[in-house]
């Protein structure tokens, strides 16, 4: 039995004040019912006495408050899930958008989830190959990490993720793999751009789409990166596949939680945010993972645009503390049309250690990214001093390390949107490269390694 | 005690939950809210309403009903067991949670902080009939291989002991009766609860007078932190925070550790988890899970107990301090548990200070730094145990002028700075050498067996800082003319400032030997860098080139040193004669 209210007092921004409400909880979903006979969603943000605070996820624009019916549906947000979710598009809240069917439930979940016990937790330790240098080379992904793209206004960060979902693998082992992608507030051509990309190599059969775009309602992407972590889950822990998700872009998601904050009259904290920013990007963060005797796995690839660059923005602010390293995109490197143009050097993968290595990768791996991150590092300073002082006020060995750190740029870093390199090949570009110096130069290879692995012309 | 009481919801917004009709109700007192039965504590009173925060997810939950008052202030449970457990920001043991109900934290779980069911062998101390009193030992647990766990009296309990006998008892048996004068009789458990936001007693504080060892060389030598001493490590993400906190975790030379991750990543903990066990204690050989006790109330579970977690974490390493031990506590991050505290005071209202914290923020900080301490423990035998407390904190774009730094720089004594620079220059661990401070170095001789060798390892800290400020300004100099232009000896001094700092102040954590440097092995290797300096001044002096000084052979031999395991030490200090030899050929 619903019950339904025509007690809206106030309506302020994406709120909604509703009165002389009985049994209300708190979290709980509710439909509106306004003048034109359409119906919008909300969820219960706060419950005081027999008032209720409303949010309106698709906005309160054209709804009055005489003629609103408010029906309250007694439970919280949930997700229908059942394994026909695959290769289907949903909005930014869980409702089919492809025209197709409703999905048949073979349950429905709380979106929100519970939190992990950190106990159950299994380490993410497996190497995951994505083709990309820069990231199986010198920032390895494992599976269960949550690494996200640190990118800016006019970077490329599309294409980088298109790549990672087309080419990312673990090798050696024909295991399920699925796609889950949650777009926040993106352009339509964004996300076009992405689906068509799953389309022309058929990976759409294994994706999952949340799809809220730059001109739907801003408070639905409250919802979208939960509901899409929440199919996500289904498909690892129920379904043992090794799940990707993508979420583009939480400073998207930021906003709209700031707006929320805002129209509620909260203390602000940095930059308008809320102070529970951390708090609640943790919470979708921490969905990431591998859980002890399941099969599945969920890695997390969050991208954000940081406002003019700025890493200390509390949107990458906060999401650096919480996730597990980060990959910069670099406007410098972008101009010069490298592609994928990463900064390698403030640029980190903290499982790096744990995913690496013989029977992994190969047993040269974590000395060789020491010295290339090395070598770069001080050709970078080089580069630097030469374009300041000239080429020519450079010592040889300066000058050694600056063609070091171009070359490095030109062949390592970038490779195209299309290459696919095994981790081997990466590898052998890296000793390659590093042939330029001597032996003794490579402090951080072991000796034996050199020997092993180095082939001078 | 005072009597149940029941009230009703009338609110709920986020974690913060108002009920009428608790009149009678104490502040903090624990209450259980609606019928799901989920943890609250009481944080405002107004007339019959009390304000409560929840420590579990509030979704629906609504106004009606029922809230009921347990009585007690939020306590941990103290006794047998704690060591070697995983717990949550409320002392709920993790393990048995996932064994309970699987992955997931599902809300309204409610197991005992220590195992009912298991039996421990306790052995009385004193004989029958002795006159006891709050925290005389009456007796003991070997709890695990390392730790002896001493079975006090509780606070407020004093009379004369009866029916102590050496038995097997789970932690709710009686183990002793202690009779007062008046008649009263009293059943002494192995365990006592304690309220987490109350310190527990000791006979008297005393000042931090010896050095707590954490074999990380640029905190050992530099700027090291006594037993009973707090410290603060704060800095921007990516800077190796938490590796340093694992790393004093791993190696302290304390009796027993309390690691509280308040607010962090899942898979920190985990890490902790696997590693720990495997990992042993260079001193007594153990693994160190056998010494420590985990709280992890990771960023996805709820805010209020995150909020708990550091109390809960600092009553139960008080309650090891208690029975004569050293401990240490480290916290990470204290910001997170600033924010929980900043969350929750935004539900209730309040005037916000600083970026939307409370304006009792400080005030809170200071007092939970202030229950570390090295004490003089109450009861009988006369015992002296040590709390040490390292927080790490994490300031919103590495700012240090954030209101949580400054708030705890007020308070502690040892200040790592973490420098986002070094770290990207993969310099770690990355403590500034520069900006950290400690005000505990006059402490350093009485690590030293030989007091001599003490006084110099003071001495050549000293000389070992003024290299690095010395390179600090020069580097100034020498990247507006070049190094050229600078004297032979500026020259040597920047060399050796390198050679500290790349072959002594970094330290790789995650090598089997570097990973841990005793002070005996700091001592050789700081004495070899320093003494290959001073030699060479004096082959400057005498006209040998700088070049070719900086071509020897021996440099390799310095930079190695902290790869020579520690029962090869006398290796290290060979080193010095191979010094005196190369110098003096160039001559």
């Amino acid at each position: 039995m619903l019950t339904e209210y025509q007690t809206v007092t106030s309506i302020s921004g994406p709120l909604m004040l509703v009165e002389n409400v009985s049994g209300a909880r708190y979290g709980e979903m509710v439909e509106i019912e306004i003048c034109d006979g359409t119906v919008r969603h909300g969820q219960i943000l706060q419950v005081d006495r027999d008032k209720v605070l409303v949010q309106v996820f698709e906005g309160t624009e054209g709804v009055d408050i005489s003629s609103s019916t408010v029906r309250l549906l007694g439970k919280p947000q949930q997700l229908a899930v059942s394994p026909d979710i695959l290769g289907r598009v949903f909005t930014g809240t869980g409702r089919p958008k492809d025209g197709g069917a409703e999905i048949v439930a073979e349950k429905f979940v709380n979106i929100n989830g519970n939190p992990i016990n950190p106990y159950s937790r299994d380490y993410p330790n497996e190497f995951i190959q994505t083709g990309i240098s820069t990231i199986d080379g010198l920032n390895p992904l494992v599976r269960g990490q949550k690494l996200p793209i640190f990118s800016g206004a006019g970077l490329p960060h599309d294409e980088i993720t298109a790549q990672l979902a087309r080419q990312a693998t673990v090798r050696g082992k024909g295991e399920q793999f699925a796609v889950v992608f949650a777009a926040m507030g993106i352009t339509f051509e964004a996300a076009q751009f992405f689906i068509n990309d799953l389309q022309s190599t058929g990976a759409i059969e294994r994706a999952v789409l949340f799809i809220n775009l730059a001109n739907d309602p801003a408070i639905e992407r409250i919802a979208t990166p939960r509901v899409a972590l929440t199919a996500a889950e289904y498909l690892a822990f129920e379904r043992d596949m090794h799940v990707l998700v993508i979420l583009n872009d939480m400073t998207n998601y930021c906003e709209a939680l700031r707006q929320i904050s805002a129209a509620r009259k909260e203390v602000p904290g940095r930059r308008g945010y809320p102070g529970y920013l951390y708090t609640d990007l943790a919470t979708i963060y921490e969905r990431a993972g591998r859980i002890k005797g399941k099969k599945g796995s969920i890695t997390q690839v969050p991208v954000l645009t940081m406002p003019e660059d700025d890493k200390t923005h509390p949107v990458p602010d906060l999401t650096g503390y919480i996730t597990e390293g980060q990959i910069i995109l670099s406007r410098s490197l972008n101009r010069k049309g490298i592609a994928p143009p990463v900064d390698v050097l403030p640029s980190l993968s903290r499982l790096k250690d744990k995913g690496i290595g013989k029977g992994k990768t190969r047993e040269d791996h974590a000395d060789l990214y020491n010295q290339l991150y090395a070598a770069y590092a001080r050709g970078k300073e080089c580069q630097e001093l030469a374009t300041i002082l000239g080429e020519a006020a450079l010592s040889e060995e300066d000058r050694k390390y600056m063609i070091f750190a171009n070359q490095f740029e030109k062949r390592y870093i970038s490779q195209g949107y299309y290459e696919n390199r095994t981790v081997e090949q990466t590898l052998d570009l890296g000793w390659e490269l590093l042939s330029m110096f001597e032996d003794t130069e490579l402090k951080r290879i072991r000796v034996e390694f050199i020997k092993k692995y180095m082939k001078r012309k | 005690m005072a009597e149940t009481k029941t009230g009703t919801i009338v609110k709920v917004a986020g974690p913060v939950v108002m009920a009428k009709g608790m009149l009678g109700s104490r502040m903090y007192d624990v209450v259980r809210v609606s019928k799901h039965n989920l943890i609250g504590e009481i944080v405002e009173l107004k007339g019959d309403t009390a304000s409560i925060q929840v420590y579990e997810d509030t979704v629906s939950i609504g106004p009606g009903e029922p809230v009921e008052n347990t009585g007690a202030p939020l306590s941990v449970e103290l006794g047998p067991g704690l060591i070697e457990s995983i717990y949550d920001g409320i002392q709920r043991p993790l393990d048995e949670l996932y064994k309970a109900q699987g992955s997931y934290i599902l809300r309204g779980s409610h197991l005992p902080g220590l195992n009912r069911q298991k039996k421990w062998h306790f052995k009385p101390t004193i004989g029958n009939g002795t006159q006891v009193g709050g925290g005389d030992i009456i007796g003991e647990v070997q709890e695990s291989p390392i730790l002896l766990h001493k079975i006090m009296i509780p606070a407020g309990v004093s009379g004369k002991i009866e029916e102590l006998k050496e038995a097997d008892y789970t932690v709710e048996q009686k183990v002793a009766v202690v009779s007062s004068p008046d008649g009263k009789k009293t059943e002494i458990k192995m365990m006592q609860k304690w309220p987490v936001r109350l310190g527990r007693a000791s006979k008297q504080r005393l000042s931090p007078d010896s050095i707590l060892q954490t074999g990380q060389r640029v905190i050992d030598t530099f700027f090291p932190i006594a037993k009973g001493g707090t410290a603060c490590v704060p800095g921007p993400f990516g800077t190796g925070k938490t590796v340093v906190q694992h790393q004093l975790a791993k190696w302290v030379d304390a009796d027993v550790v309390v690691y509280v991750g308040c607010g962090e990543r899942g898979n920190e903990m985990t890490d902790v988890l696997i590693e720990f066990p495997e990992l042993k204690d260079p001193r007594s050989g153990q693994p160190l899970m056998k010494r420590s006790v985990l709280i992890a109330n990771t960023s996805d579970m709820p805010v209020a107990a995150r909020e708990a977690s550091v109390y809960t974490g600092i009553t139960i390493a008080e309650y090891f301090r208690d029975m004569g031990y050293t401990v240490a506590l480290m916290a990470d991050s204290t910001s997170r548990w600033a924010e929980a505290m900043r969350e929750i005071s935004t539900r209730l209202e309040e005037m916000p200070a600083e970026e939307g914290y409370p304006a009792y923020l400080a005030a809170r900080i200071a007092s939970f730094y202030e229950r570390a301490g090295k004490v003089e423990c109450l009861g009988k035998p006369e015992r002296q145990g040590a709390l040490s407390i390292i927080g790490a904190v994490s300031p919103p774009g590495g700012d240090l002028s954030d209101s949580v730094v400054q708030a705890t720089l007020h308070v502690v004594k040892v200040f790592w700075s973490l420098m986002a620079k070094l770290a990207q220059q993969r310099h770690f661990p990355a403590i500034d050498w520069l900006t950290s401070y400690s005000f505990y170095k006059q402490h350093l001789p009485k690590c030293f067996k030989d007091k001599q060798e003490g006084l110099e390892m003071v001495e050549l800290t000293q000389q070992a800082m003024n290299l690095l400020e010395q390179e600090s300004q020069l580097a100034e100099i020498v990247r507006l003319v070049g190094s050229e232009a600078i004297s032979p000896a500026d020259r040597m001094a920047l060399q050796t400032a390198k050679s500290i700092r790349e072959d002594y102040l970094h330290q790789n954590a995650f090598h089997e030997v570097d990973t841990y440097t005793s002070m005996e092995k700091q001592y050789q290797m700081l004495k070899n860098i320093l003494h290959f300096h001073t030699k060479s001044l004096e082959a400057i002096s005498g006209g040998v080139e700088t070049a070719d000084i900086f071509k020897l052979g021996v440099w390799e031999d310095i930079s190695r040193s902290s790869f020579v395991p520690e029962e090869q030490i006398g290796q290290i200090a060979k080193i010095r004669d191979k010094i005196d030899e190369q110098i003096s050929s160039l001559k």
